[in-house]
């Protein structure tokens, strides 16, 4: 590898969109098209009422990561704090709203798309700790003064979630958080204690846990015990995935997804519909774009030359990975059911867009991966 | 040492960030082989199945919701209907079992080549229907042939049907196959032959009378017989709908305005606004949709003059005519132009600006007051009062009693008529009101356009002390109150109300009255009314002088008959408009069939009783229609 000794500091807007890393844009094209044509045949073969309104929020949600990832990565080092408070805020306002009789609502209603302070929120997390970590040395690391601030910028938006309550939610936080303590350097015992903590802090959890949620954990250790009953998504949604075979049964063709014995089949089921109507060649094809996806951003997290660009785009790529781990896992029955949506390819529209901001920070990160990031 | 310090840790990072790497790309493959593991070797257990046995998944279809009258007499109800589907997906070849099928029921090749063509549209798993209605011996037949008709099954389904037929056509509406924008919307409407309601209260309460499917999952075994059921989400039926109509009175409008080419009547309560009875003629029978009506009878139907799909009494708009004059009236009552004593002298005609507006007895009444005005129709005595308060005065009472816009009624096909005023024809034509269009808006002609619903509750609010009611049909739906009540009183005078209604009582008890012919006799049912005769074309200058009669006219040309009327006339509780089209005259055609139609109700007097969600009619047998 050539280290260039060139500081490109400030790109003019066609070197930066030279910079724009291409191979990620076209496999992000190619997984939302997949998602389109999923909602395509979740409505019947029709393109209203879900694959239409996708498409106009992936063409809004491009955009938006096209900005994103042509503003030098320097303000998005500045707004790490502001976006922090501005996500915390609405966490607040959501969580204030619900207490004042609006039920457990966890979006902000825009008028064109509902938003939900959560999902941005754990892109903020991420933001903040890169900034933070940034400029620690292994020494600072390995002090626990150090380190409380970062617990802090977790914990407290874990605590909001968790009081929604939106136990997935607060796990993600909580575990994408973790892999930026890890790979900023964080000592080993640190994360031995906190698994040591979090096992004894199971059984108090479950005492606060909703019925509801203790249900699906029940159900999922066990989903034959209720089988009309809870545990009903699981068990429908193997039979399509298994009934699927190698081949798939044909695009159009899922008979369990068609005739409603899969819930939600347009937004946490959609995988299984994908996997029922193209077998296990497709799921596979669906699992490898989405190894690209993780290797691009690993990738990218690499070549940066910089920590904030490094742990920026690491952190996202984990935080990425961890809906397709969740969303994938829980429909072919390896999870509880969480009700996380498959990113860029669920119908909704916080998930798409929180997942498309995620690719645009990545590629700002690529694109600037040279510039001097410090305090200023 | 900064420096050093950076490549400590850049080190440490590759390394971590390298785990964290690994780490995904393990989960990334634990998936991918979870996925295999169900799709290759669960794949293979219903590979094994489906050689042996298969998973069949049938849709249960959820009944649909019975609409019945006051009584709890249904209106519409559902018949067993026993159907042949096949799934494409279970048949070695569609056509293949369709010519095996065709030995043993009447199946035509018309029948055959639309399942095929259906066949290639739809996804291979849904069930399609070959052919409904079959009798028992096709059913037997088919049953013992089934090994040999592979993909075929006998399903017993429901279909709608509607035991007074065309006599409650109007209301009731009926049902038909989802058109393609609708079956995008809902999943439930892909059931092979489910029906949706295209028209009137089928159409209204749709998603209440539909109720929700359900889905059963079984194993079956090559000939098609069930093992076992593996998972079943059961239907719901549709709710209940009790309407406010007295069936056997709504039989007895239609048939007596089926004396006329093209008539409309509708009988209310003036205090509750509960409809009895709404009739429309020329009618047609529902029950020939539910069976798939031939593109023959689809077109006979849309050519017949008389419209017999439109339900005329609640879209059939008509000048009010004559039966506007009590609107003028209140308005002239309510300016002061009119008192108890106020005389108009009446020569025949009007002359106004230089124009000439006729009254319609040339010879004239001479001098008439407000109440003789009224019984005898005169149209002079309006012309001059309508001079005095302007248009705008007397829109404020027709819309204050219910014309010229939609009174939120139940079924979806009513329309709104129209009140004229100076502002509309602005806004609209583009011009300013002139005095002459006053004059002619006085007597209920010119923009003027009221269905028979609107004049019904006009008379309605006239003769029950002044209360805004609103019409209503649908009492429940389920165990839901549908019903209004507790109507706002209008700012209309007593006293003004009782003149009027004085004049209307003369209208048909006194020989003056111009419909004296119609009244009847019996004391403690007699009616009261007034009689409307709306031009559909002008009366030309010529014609007046030659002298010749609307009969002599062609059909389409002939003014029509209006009337609208109340009794008892000393307690008024039902009231009656009858719009006959071009029936040439109000007293002629539409008050005889008003005072049958009045004197059956009283008779009947489904006023009288209560309506309960429960409501059941306890005497089972229902003529067909």
């Amino acid at each position: 590898m050539n280290d260039s000794i060139r500081i490109h500091s400030n790109h003019n807007f066609f070197e930066r969109l030279h910079y724009i890393n291409w191979g990620l844009v076209f496999v992000i094209l190619i997984v939302s098209g997949i998602g389109f044509a999923a909602l395509y045949s979740a409505a019947g073969g029709s393109f209203s009422p879900w694959a239409s309104r996708q498409i106009m929020r992936f063409a809004f949600g491009i955009v938006v990561m096209f900005v994103i990832a042509l503003i030098d990565v320097r303000w998005w080092y500045k707004l790490a704090w502001p976006a922090y408070w501005l996500g915390f805020v609405m966490l607040l306002f959501v969580e204030i709203m619900g207490h004042v009789g609006m039920g457990a609502q966890r979006w902000i209603d825009l008028g064109f798309i509902r938003l939900q302070p959560s999902e941005l929120m754990k892109i903020a997390v991420v933001m903040v700790l890169a900034r933070y970590f940034n400029t620690a040395t292994l020494e600072d690391m390995r002090r626990i003064s150090f380190l409380l601030i970062p617990a802090g910028v977790v914990l407290l938006p874990v605590a909001l979630v968790m009081l929604q309550p939106d136990l997935g939610t607060a796990l993600m936080i909580g575990m994408a958080a973790t892999a930026m303590f890890f790979m900023a350097g964080a000592s080993l015992w640190l994360f031995g204690v906190g698994a040591l903590l979090i096992a004894g802090m199971i059984p108090l959890a479950w005492h606060f846990m909703h019925d509801y949620q203790k249900q699906r954990v029940l159900t999922f250790l066990n989903p034959e015990s209720d089988p009309l009953g809870a545990g009903y998504h699981i068990t429908q949604s193997k039979i399509a995935l298994g009934s699927g075979g190698i081949e798939g049964k044909g695009f159009l063709n899922g008979s369990q997804s068609h005739l409603n014995f899969l819930p939600e089949k347009q937004t946490d089921f959609i995988f299984t519909l994908w996997a029922e109507e193209w077998g296990l060649m497709g799921g596979l094809v669906l699992l490898t774009l989405f190894g690209m996806i993780f290797f691009y951003g690993f990738w990218i997290s690499r070549r940066c030359r910089h920590n904030f660009g490094r742990y920026l785009a690491l952190g996202l790529t984990v935080n990425f990975s961890l809906y397709v781990f969740i969303n994938i896992g829980m429909v072919m029955g390896l999870m509880p059911v969480v009700g996380a949506p498959l990113p860029l390819i669920s119908y909704g529209g916080t998930s798409m867009l929180a997942a498309l901001i995620g690719f645009g920070l990545i590629m700002s990160c690529h694109i600037f991966r040279d510039s001097r990031v410090t305090r200023v | 040492m900064e420096l050093n310090d950076d490549a400590r840790s850049m080190k440490s990072f590759s390394r971590r960030a390298f785990v964290i790497g690994a780490l995904q790309f393990c989960f990334l493959g634990g998936l991918g082989v979870r996925l295999a593991w169900l799709q290759i070797s669960q794949g293979q257990k219903y590979k094994r199945l489906s050689d042996r046995n298969r998973i069949n998944i049938k849709m249960l279809a959820p009944s649909r919701g019975q609409i019945v009258d006051r009584f709890g007499v249904p209106l519409a109800v559902n018949n067993q209907n026993f159907r042949v589907l096949i799934v494409p997906e279970q048949a070695e070849s569609v056509e293949k079992s369709l010519r095996q099928l065709q030995a043993h029921v009447d199946l035509s090749e018309e029948q055959i080549q639309k399942v095929l063509e259906q066949a290639k549209k739809s996804s291979k798993f849904l069930p399609l229907e070959v052919k409904d209605n079959l009798s028992w011996e096709d059913v037997a037949r088919i049953e013992v042939n089934l090994p040999d008709l592979p993909g075929l099954s006998i399903d017993v389904g429901e279909v709608r049907s509607y035991p007074y037929g065309p006599a409650t056509a109007h209301i009731v509406g009926y049902v038909g196959l989802p058109s393609k924008s609708e079956l995008a919307e809902n999943q439930t409407l892909n059931l092979p032959g489910f029906k949706i309601g295209k028209t009137g209260i089928e159409k209204k309460y749709d998603d209440e009378l539909r109720g929700v499917s359900g889905a059963s999952e079984v194993e079956v075994n090559v000939i098609g017989r069930e093992v076992r059921e593996l998972g079943r989400q059961v239907s719901r039926g549709g709710e209940r709908v009790v309407l406010s109509i007295d069936a056997e009175l709504q039989r007895f409008m239609q048939d007596r305005l089926s004396q006329q080419k093209s008539a409309s009547a509708v009988v209310i309560d003036a205090h509750t606004g509960a409809v009895y009875g709404l009739a429309s003629y020329p009618d047609f029978d529902p029950n020939l949709f539910t069976h798939g009506l031939s593109a023959s009878a689809w077109e006979e139907l849309l050519a017949d003059p008389g419209h017999p799909l439109t339900n005329k009494a609640v879209a059939g708009q008509y000048p009010p005519a004559s039966t506007f004059k009590m609107v003028t009236a209140i308005a002239g009552l309510r300016a002061g132009k009119i008192t108890g004593d106020r005389t108009v002298f009446c020569s025949g005609h009007y002359d106004y600006g230089g124009d000439r507006f006729h009254c319609w007895k040339p010879s004239g009444h001479g001098t008439v007051n407000l109440i003789d005005a009224l019984a005898m129709s005169c149209d002079t005595y309006f012309y001059q009062i309508s001079t005095e308060i302007g248009i705008d005065n007397i829109a404020q009472v027709a819309r204050e009693l219910g014309l010229g816009e939609k009174l939120s009624f139940d079924l979806p096909e009513e329309s709104p008529g129209l009140v004229p005023d100076k502002d509309w024809k602005m806004g609209y034509h583009g011009s300013s009101w002139k005095p002459g269009e006053t004059i002619v808006a006085s007597i209920g002609q010119g923009y003027l356009q009221a269905t028979p619903l609107q004049l019904a509750v006009m008379t309605a609010r006239l003769v029950n002390g002044g209360y805004a009611v609103k019409p209503w049909l649908s009492a429940y739906v389920g165990q839901h109150e549908e019903r209004r009540e507790d109507f706002p009183k209008l700012d209309i005078h007593e006293w003004h109300l009782h003149l009027v209604k004085q004049g209307m009582d003369k209208v048909v008890n006194n020989q003056k009255g111009t419909a004296y012919g119609s009244r009847i006799v019996q004391p403690d049912m007699a009616m009261g009314g007034k009689t409307g005769t709306a031009q559909v074309k002008r009366i030309t200058a010529a014609q007046r002088q030659a002298g010749i009669s609307n009969e002599e006219l062609p059909w389409k040309y002939r003014h029509h008959g209006l009337f609208v009327g109340y009794a008892p006339v000393n307690d008024p509780r039902y009231v009656c408009c009858v719009v006959v089209e071009h029936g040439v005259g109000g007293s002629a055609t539409a008050a005889p069939l008003a005072r049958d139609i009045l004197f059956e109700t009283q008779k009947r007097d489904p006023g009288a009783s209560q309506i309960s969600p429960e409501t059941v009619f306890k005497n089972n047998v229902v003529k067909a229609g």
